[in-house]
C-alpha cells in the first residue's frame, strides 16, 4: 500500500474526489498554480484545469460566500481557508448562511461545502497561525466538525466530508502533515514513513463523519482527545507507564456519544485533552456529556488540559502547548483521587 | 440548458511563469515628471486620470525632473539613502539569523525600500502608521532603536512585546506604530477610526492606513474607504503594489479595475499612483496627501507601484511561482541605486562615499545585532517569561488565570 504524508493524503482525497466528480471544485488562497502554501493541492490545477481549481482573492467571507453560492447551484465546493486564525471574516457566510441553507429553505437550497483550514500550533506560528477554533463551529447548528489525526483518516474523512450534503469544517492539524508529534517538541522530529496510519490507499475509500475511534486501549482511565492531541495522549499513557485509553473523537459534531461512555464507563475516569484554550472550549462540552452518561461510573472528576486562557504566544509556544509533562501530570492526579 | 450562449469561467492568470521570459511590456510606464501636480484642495474629478497614471520625479539619467520634484534638499535626500540601506542590510542581516535559527521567521523590503522610508518623512510627530509587515522603514526612518526591532525578532528577554509577537510584528506608539496584526486589512479601517477621532477632538494628527495589493480583495479595506469618505476623514490610505501576495500575482485581487488606485475613484476619493521605487516621488505624493488631510480636506488613495523582488517570507520560495529573472526585468529598477545615482548627479555624493557609508551602516548593524544577541535568540539565551505568557490579556489578570498561571508554576 502506499505511504502518504498527512498533506499527501490530503491533497489525495481532493485528487480522487475531482476525479470521480466532475463538480467538485477546489479554490483559495494560493492554491491554484502555487498548489497551496503547505502544498495541499499541488497539482490539481494542471490535472483538473483551472476552472476547477484556481486561486482566490485574499477573501475569506468571498471564497466561503461563493462556495456556497456554488454548492446552491449543485456543485461540491471544497475550499482552503489558508489558517484557521484567517477565517473570522469568513463566520458570518458559515454560521448564518452555510450552516441554515437546508434548515431555512426547508431543503429547498442546501450547501454541501467543505471548508479545510490549517490548525493548531506547534510551528511558532505565534497567535494568527496557531489557533484552534473548533469550539466556535461546534456551537453552531448545523455545521459539521471534523479534525482528522493521521494520513489515513484525513484521506478517508476528507471524502467523506466533501459527499456530504451538509456543510464541513475541516481542521487540519498542520503540525502532523508531516509527521506525527507526540508533544516533545526537543526530540527529532518523525516521518510518517514509520507509522502504520502513514499507509493509505490510493483509491476511493471513506472514513465516516460521526465514529470516534480507541487509538489505545486502556483500562485505568480514557483520554479523550482529537489532531494532534491524540498523540500526545497516547506517548503520555506510554511514557507514565498508566494504562489509558485513548480515544480519538476524529469528529465532533456529530460527536460519537457511545464510543466516549462505553469507555468512560469501563474505566471509571476521564480526561479531556485539547489544544484550543479551556474556557468554552469543546472540553466543555465532553466533559458535562461525560458527566451526564456516566456520573455513576465516574471514581474522580473529569479533569481537562487545554491550552492557557491566553493567545497563543510566539516565544512560549512550548509552555502554552499542553504536552506531555501537563497530561502525564493530570494522569497520574487523577489515578490518586 | 437553454439555447443561449454557453458560458466560461474566466480566471486570471499572469503573463509569465516559471521557464518563461519576463515581460513587464503590459506595464505603462509614463515618463518622469510627465504628471501634473494639482493643489492639493483640486476637485478629486478633475484629477481621475492620475488613478491610471504613474507620478515620477526620477528619470533614467538620475535627473529630479518636473512639478513633483524638489519636496526634498539634497541633505534630506542623503538621509533618505541612508535609511533604505540601512533598512535593506537590516533585512539582510535577520535573513540571515533566520536561517541561522536565531528566529523562526522573517520578512524583508528588499525593491520596496523607498516607499515606507519615504513616507515616514512627510509625517509629524504625533501622527499615526496602520502598516503591515513590510514598512519598518517606518520604524528605521523614524529613529526607532533597531536593537529594539532586533529584540523583538529574536523574542529576547529584552523583547519590548516580551516573545508574545511573531517576528517582525512590532509596536512602538512613541514612533507612530500601531502594532501589526498577522491578519490582513483589519487595520485599514483602524486607521481611518483613529483619523476620525482626531477629527472628532479637532486635533491637528493624522493618520496613515497600509495594505498591500493582495489585501485589497479584504473586505476591510472597502470598509475603509466607505467611511473614508464618508467622514472626509484625515488619513492617507497607503496601497502598496508590489506585484505579488504570496504566490498571487496583483491581476487576481484587481480584477477588472485597472489599477488599485482606480478602486478609490468610485468612492469619490483623490486617488493618486506613484513610481513606489522613486524615493522623491513617493516623499512627495505623500506630502501632497498628509497636507490634503492635515488641511481638513479629506482622504487619499495612494498606489506604490513596486516590485516584491525577495520571497514574501523566509516561508516561501518565489522561484516555483514567477521567473527568477523577473525582478531584474522590473522596469522601474532599483530604490537605492537610483537614488544613489542622483546625488552623484547633483554632485553631493560619490561611488567612493557610497561604498565607504555601505561599510559603515554594515558596521552599525552588526554591532547592534551583537548588542541584541546578548538578550538572547529565539533558542538560546535571555528569552521572556512564561509568567509574561499570562499578562496583558486583561487590564486586571481575572481569577481564572490567576488560577491557571498559579496550575503552571509561575
Amino acid at each position: 500500500m502506499p505511504r502518504m504524508t498527512m498533506i499527501e493524503a490530503i491533497r489525495s482525497a481532493m485528487d480522487v474526489s475531482m476525479e470521480r466528480d466532475d463538480d467538485v471544485v477546489v479554490f483559495g488562497e494560493d492554491v491554484g498554480y502555487f498548489g497551496g502554501v503547505f502544498r495541499g493541492t499541488q497539482g490539481l490545477q494542471q490535472k483538473y484545469g483551472k476552472t476547477r481549481c484556481f486561486d482566490a482573492p485574499i477573501n475569506e467571507s468571498g471564497i466561503v460566500g461563493a462556495a456556497i453560492g456554488m454548492a446552491a447551484y449543485g456543485l461540491k465546493p471544497c475550499v482552503e481557508i489558508q489558517f484557521a486564525d484567517y477565517m473570522y471574516p469568513a463566520y458570518d457566510q458559515l454560521t448564518q448562511e452555510a450552516a441554515r441553507l437546508r434548515y431555512r429553505s426547508n431543503g429547498d437550497f442546501t450547501c454541501g461545502i467543505t471548508v479545510r483550514m490549517p490548525t493548531g500550533g506547534g510551528i511558532f506560528g505565534g497567535q494568527t497561525h496557531s489557533q484552534s477554533p473548533e469550539a466556535l463551529f461546534t456551537h453552531v447548528c448545523g455545521l459539521q466538525v471534523v479534525v482528522p489525526s493521521n494520513p489515513y483518516d484525513a484521506k478517508g474523512l476528507l471524502i467523506a466530508s466533501i459527499e456530504n450534503p451538509d456543510p464541513v469544517i475541516f481542521l487540519e492539524p498542520k503540525r502532523l502533515y508531516n509527521g506525527p508529534f507526540d508533544g516533545h517538541h526537543d526530540r527529532p522530529v518523525t516521518s510518517w514513513a514509520g507509522h502504520p496510519l502513514g499507509e493509505v490507499p490510493a483509491e476511493h475509500y471513506v472514513v465516516p463523519l460521526g465514529k470516534a475511534v480507541v487509538r489505545r486501549p486502556g483500562s485505568a482511565v480514557t483520554v479523550l482527545a482529537y489532531g494532534t492531541m491524540v498523540h500526545v495522549a497516547e506517548a503520555t499513557a506510554e511514557e507514565t507507564g498508566i494504562d489509558a485509553e485513548v480515544i480519538d473523537l476524529r469528529t465532533l459534531m456529530p460527536l460519537d456519544l457511545d464510543t466516549i461512555v462505553t469507555s468512560v464507563k469501563k474505566t471509571g475516569r476521564c480526561l479531556v485533552v485539547h489544544e484550543a484554550t479551556l474556557t468554552s472550549g469543546f472540553g466543555a462540552e465532553l466533559a458535562a456529556l461525560v458527566q451526564e452518561h456516566c456520573f455513576y461510573h465516574l471514581e474522580a472528576p473529569v479533569i481537562r488540559v487545554a491550552g492557557w486562557d491566553t493567545p497563543y504566544p510566539h516565544a512560549q509556544e512550548w509552555d502554552y502547548f499542553p504536552g506531555p509533562a501537563r497530561v502525564g501530570r493530570a494522569l497520574r492526579d487523577m489515578m490518586e483521587t | 440548458m437553454t439555447d443561449g450562449q454557453r458560458l466560461s469561467l474566466h480566471v486570471p492568470e499572469p503573463e509569465v511563469r516559471p521557464g518563461g521570459k519576463p515581460d513587464f511590456s503590459n506595464v505603462p510606464i509614463p515618463k518622469a515628471g510627465s504628471v501634473r501636480r494639482p493643489e492639493v484642495d483640486v476637485d478629486p474629478k478633475e484629477i481621475r486620470d492620475f488613478a491610471y497614471s504613474i507620478i515620477r520625479v526620477l528619470d533614467r539619467e538620475g535627473e529630479a525632473v518636473g512639478p513633483w520634484a524638489g519636496s526634498l534638499t539634497p541633505e534630506e535626500l542623503m538621509e533618505g539613502l541612508k535609511h533604505m540601506m540601512l533598512l535593506r542590510v537590516f533585512d539582510s542581516r535577520m535573513l540571515m539569523a533566520q536561517r541561522q535559527g536565531k528566529t523562526s521567521f522573517y520578512m524583508q523590503h528588499l525593491g520596496e525600500e523607498a516607499v515606507s522610508c519615504a513616507f515616514r518623512k512627510a509625517l509629524l510627530p504625533g501622527d499615526m502608521n496602520f502598516p503591515t509587515y513590510r514598512q519598518a522603514g517606518l520604524l528605521i526612518a523614524g529613529g526607532y532603536p533597531m536593537v529594539e526591532m532586533m529584540n523583538q525578532i529574536y523574542s529576547n528577554d529584552a523583547d519590548p512585546l516580551k516573545g508574545r509577537q511573531l517576528p517582525i510584528m512590532y509596536s512602538a506608539k512613541d514612533y507612530g506604530f500601531f502594532t501589526i496584526s498577522g491578519n490582513l486589512a483589519t487595520q485599514y479601517v483602524q486607521a481611518v477610526g483613529w483619523a476620525m477621532a482626531s477629527a472628532i477632538k479637532n486635533d491637528t494628527k493624522i493618520a496613515a492606513a497600509w495594505i498591500g495589493d493582495g489585501s485589497t480583495a479584504e473586505s476591510d479595506f472597502h470598509s475603509a474607504l466607505v467611511f473614508a469618505s464618508t467622514y472626509r476623514a484625515p488619513v492617507v490610505l497607503n496601497v502598496v503594489n508590489n506585484q505579488w501576495a504570496i504566490s498571487t500575482f496583483q491581476g487576481v485581487a484587481r480584477g477588472g479595475s485597472g489599477t488599485f488606485a482606480a478602486r478609490g475613484l468610485g468612492y469619490g476619493l483623490p486617488s493618486l499612483r506613484v513610481d513606489g521605487n522613486d524615493y522623491l516621488a513617493v516623499h512627495a505624493v505623500a506630502k501632497w496627501a498628509a497636507e490634503r488631510a492635515r488641511r481638513n480636506i479629506g482622504p487619499t488613495l495612494v498606489e506604490y507601484v513596486t516590485y516584491r523582488v525577495g520571497a514574501h517570507s523566509t516561508s516561501d520560495d518565489p522561484s516555483a511561482y514567477r521567473p527568477k529573472e523577473e525582478s531584474e526585468a522590473w522596469p522601474l529598477g532599483d530604490p537605492v541605486i537610483r537614488l544613489k545615482n542622483h546625488l552623484i548627479r547633483i554632485g553631493t555624493w560619490s561611488e567612493e562615499r557610497h561604498k565607504q557609508m555601505e561599510a559603515e551602516i554594515r558596521d552599525t548593524v552588526v554591532a547592534a545585532q551583537k548588542e541584541a544577541e546578548r538578550h538572547g535568540t529565539l533558542h538560546s539565551g535571555g528569552r521572556p517569561s512564561m509568567r509574561d505568557m499570562f499578562e496583558g490579556v486583561y487590564a486586571e489578570m481575572p481569577p481564572h488565570l490567576k488560577r491557571q498561571r498559579q496550575q503552571a508554576g509561575v
